[in-house]
C-alpha cells in the first residue's frame, strides 16, 4: 500500500490506570510503544490485556462506569487531554476485535468504504482506497468478484481480514488488534501474520495474543501482564517489557518464565 | 455399556409428547384463524365485482320482490381508509421510531422511564378511549367531524406499538456492531443511522406493519371522529368513509345485498392489510446477497 502520508507514531503510556467502576483493573502501566514495529501483549486470562488495549483508543470508557487515570501520548499529544474528542482519537487509532464483526446489511465494499464515507471522501478516492485496503489485507483476490455481496458471506478468516481492511482504509497511525486470530485456522492466521509484518513498515501495531508462538513470530517487543491479588481482589500488572527474543530466551521475571514454559513447553 | 434402555425410551417418549403438544397447540391456534378467513372469503368473494370497486354508496332500490337491485360499491371506503391510515402512519412513523431509538440508545434516565411507562399505558388503553379523547379534544373544539381527527386518533394508537417494537429490536442489535462503528471514530448519531437502524430494519418494519394492520381495522375511534360519508371524499377536514365503518354499517341493515357488501368490505380490508404487508416486506428485503 502506498502510504507515503501516514506518520507512524510512538505511543507512550504514563501511569495508565483503568478502572471498572470503583475497581481498579490494572496497576499503573508505564511503557513506550515504538513506531513501525509490532508490540505483543501476552499474559493469562483476566490480566487486563484487552482492558489496556482498549484504553489506547478510548474504547475503554464506552463500558458503563469505566474510567481511566493517567495519560496516553500519541506522538506528543495526550489522547486523554481536555478538549480531545474520543472520536478523533479512534479515527487515528484503528482497532480490530477478537470476533470478526463485519457490519451486517452492508456489502463487502461498503464495509470497507463506510469509514471513508464518514470522513466525506470523494467517490473515486473511496473506490481507490477500498481496493488498496483490500489488497493490503490480502483479501482482494478472494472478493473482487463479489464486492456487493454481504460481508457475512465470507469465512471467519476472510471476515477478520475484511475488518482489518476496514480499519486500515482510514489510514490510522496506530493499529490495535485484540486476539485477531483466536477464531481462525492456521492458514488464515498465517495470512494475517504475514499481513501484520507487511503493515508494520507503516503502522505502529499492538496485538494481544494468547499464542506464544505468534508473539515470537511477529512481535518486535513484548509486554507480559500477570494477575496479582491485593486484598483478595485480582488486579493486572505489567511484569515485564522487552525485546521479544529476550522475553522468550532470558526472561527477567520468574513469573514470565513460568507462564511461557507452561504454555510453550 | 450402552444400555440404560429404559431411560432412553423415556426421553424419546417425552420428546414425542412435547412435540405433539406444540403441534397440537399450533393447530388449535390456527383453526379459528383459518375458519374466519375462509368464511370471510366464502361470504365476501361474491360481493366483489366491478361496481363494488368503482361505485360509492347507492341508495337501495327495492324491487317488487323486496330485493335490493342496486347495492352500490365501497370505493369511498377504500379511498377513505387509505387516506386516513396513510396520514396516521405519516404522523406515527417518525414519532414512534425516534422515541424507540431514544429508549434503546439512552435507556436509563428519568425521561426514558416516564416515556416507557406512558407507552405501556397507552398501548393497553382500549381504542374507544382514544376515540373519546379525540372526539372531545378535536371534534368538539372544531365543531367538525373530520378525517384528520381520525388520523390523529389512529396515530395515537400506533405510536406505542411502533415505539416498543423499535426499542426491543434495537436492543437486540449486537454490541459488537456498535463497537465496530465506534472504533471507526463514528459519532453516536451516525452509528445509529448507518449501523444500528439498518441492522434492525426488518424487525422495525414488523412493528410498523403490526401497528398499520391494527389501525386499519380499528372501528371505534373512527365512529367518533371521521363519522363516515356516503360519497367519495378526499377532504381532510370533512367526514370521510372508511372500510371498517362500512362493514359495521352494512352488517346491520335489513337488505341482504348490503349485508353481502359488508362481507366484501371485510374481505377487502383483509386483502389490503395483506398486500401492504407483502409489498413492504418486498421493498425492504435485504439487498445484499
Ligand atoms: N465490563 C467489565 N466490567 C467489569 N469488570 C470487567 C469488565 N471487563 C473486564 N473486567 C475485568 O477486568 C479484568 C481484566 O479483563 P480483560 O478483559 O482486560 O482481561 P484479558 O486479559 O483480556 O483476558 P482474556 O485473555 O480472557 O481476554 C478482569 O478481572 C475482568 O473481570
Ligand atoms: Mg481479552
Amino acid at each position: 500500500m502506498n502510504t507515503q502520508t501516514i506518520e507512524s507514531q510512538q505511543v507512550t503510556l504514563q501511569k495508565l490506570t483503568p478502572f471498572y467502576g470503583a475497581t481498579q483493573a490494572v496497576q499503573p502501566v508505564d511503557v513506550v510503544i515504538r513506531p513501525r514495529s509490532v508490540t505483543a501483549i501476552i499474559g493469562p486470562s483476566g490480566c487486563g490485556k484487552s482492558t489496556v488495549l482498549r484504553c489506547l483508543n478510548r474504547m475503554h470508557e464506552v463500558v458503563p462506569n469505566a474510567r481511566v487515570e493517567g495519560t496516553v501520548l500519541l506522538g506528543e499529544h495526550n489522547i486523554y487531554g481536555s478538549g480531545i474528542e474520543p472520536q478523533a482519537v479512534r479515527r487515528r487509532i484503528g482497532m480490530v476485535f477478537q470476533q470478526p464483526n463485519p457490519l451486517r446489511m452492508l456489502s463487502i465494499f461498503e464495509n470497507v468504504a463506510i469509514g471513508l464515507r464518514l470522513e466525506g471522501y470523494a467517490r473515486n478516492i473511496i473506490d481507490e482506497r477500498v481496493e488498496q485496503s483490500l489488497r493490503a489485507a490480502a483479501l482482494w483476490d478472494e472478493v473482487k468478484d463479489k464486492l456487493n455481496h454481504s460481508g457475512l458471506a465470507l469465512s471467519g478468516g476472510q471476515q477478520q481480514r475484511l475488518c482489518i481492511a476496514r480499519a486500515i482504509a482510514l489510514q490510522p497511525e496506530v493499529l490495535l488488534l485484540d486476539e485477531p486470530c483466536s477464531a481462525l485456522d492456521p492458514v488464515s492466521t498465517y495470512k494475517i501474520e504475514e499481513l501484520l509484518i507487511e503493515l508494520k513498515q507503516n503502522y505502529t501495531i499492538v496485538i494481544v495474543t494468547h499464542n506464544m508462538q505468534q508473539a515470537a513470530r511477529i512481535a518486535d517487543r513484548t509486554l507480559v501482564f500477570m494477575v496479582e491479588r491485593t486484598q483478595g481482589r485480582p488486579i493486572g500488572v505489567l511484569v515485564e517489557e522487552d525485546d521479544t527474543n529476550k522475553i522468550f530466551t532470558a526472561p527477567r521475571d520468574p513469573r514470565t518464565e513460568d507462564y511461557i514454559s507452561g504454555r510453550v513447553g | 455399556m450402552i444400555t440404560q434402555a429404559t431411560n432412553y425410551r423415556r426421553r424419546k417418549l417425552v420428546d414425542y409428547g412435547m412435540r405433539g403438544l406444540t403441534i397440537g397447540a399450533t393447530v388449535l391456534a390456527l383453526i379459528p384463524l383459518v375458519l374466519i378467513l375462509s368464511y370471510v372469503v366464502f361470504r365476501g368473494a361474491g360481493a366483489l365485482n366491478i361496481a363494488f370497486f368503482t361505485q360509492a354508496y347507492e341508495p337501495p332500490v327495492v324491487g317488487l320482490d323486496g330485493e335490493v337491485g342496486n347495492a352500490g360499491g365501497v370505493l369511498h371506503g377504500i379511498i377513505g381508509s387509505l387516506i386516513i391510515v396513510g396520514i396516521a402512519l405519516i404522523m406515527a412513523l417518525p414519532i414512534g421510531i425516534l422515541a424507540g431509538v431514544f429508549l434503546a440508545e439512552y435507556p436509563s434516565n428519568s425521561v426514558a422511564t416516564v416515556v416507557r411507562f406512558c407507552t405501556d399505558v397507552l398501548s393497553a388503553a382500549p381504542s374507544i378511549v382514544i376515540g373519546v379523547a379525540a372526539y372531545v379534544l378535536i371534534v368538539q373544539r372544531t365543531h367538525q367531524f373530520s378525517a384528520l381527527a381520525g388520523s390523529v386518533a389512529l396515530a395515537v394508537l400506533m405510536v406505542p406499538v411502533i415505539t416498543r417494537t423499535t426499542e426491543e429490536i434495537l436492543k437486540l442489535v449486537p454490541h459488537t456492531m456498535r463497537e465496530a462503528a465506534m472504533a471507526l471514530g463514528a459519532p453516536k448519531w451516525w452509528q445509529t443511522l448507518t449501523v444500528v437502524l439498518p441492522t434492525a430494519m426488518s424487525g422495525i418494519m414488523t412493528g410498523v406493519l403490526l401497528a398499520f394492520a391494527r389501525a386499519t381495522g380499528e372501528t371505534a375511534p373512527l365512529l367518533l371522529t371521521v363519522l363516515g360519508n356516503n360519497n367519495v371524499s378526499v377532504k381532510l377536514l370533512e367526514p370521510m368513509a372508511a372500510l371498517p365503518l362500512l362493514t359495521y354499517k352494512y352488517t346491520d341493515t335489513p337488505f341482504p345485498a348490503q349485508n353481502t357488501l359488508a362481507w366484501g368490505t371485510a374481505l377487502v380490508l383483509t386483502l389490503l392489510v395483506l398486500t401492504v404487508n407483502l409489498s413492504v416486506r418486498w421493498a425492504t428485503r435485504s439487498r445484499t446477497k
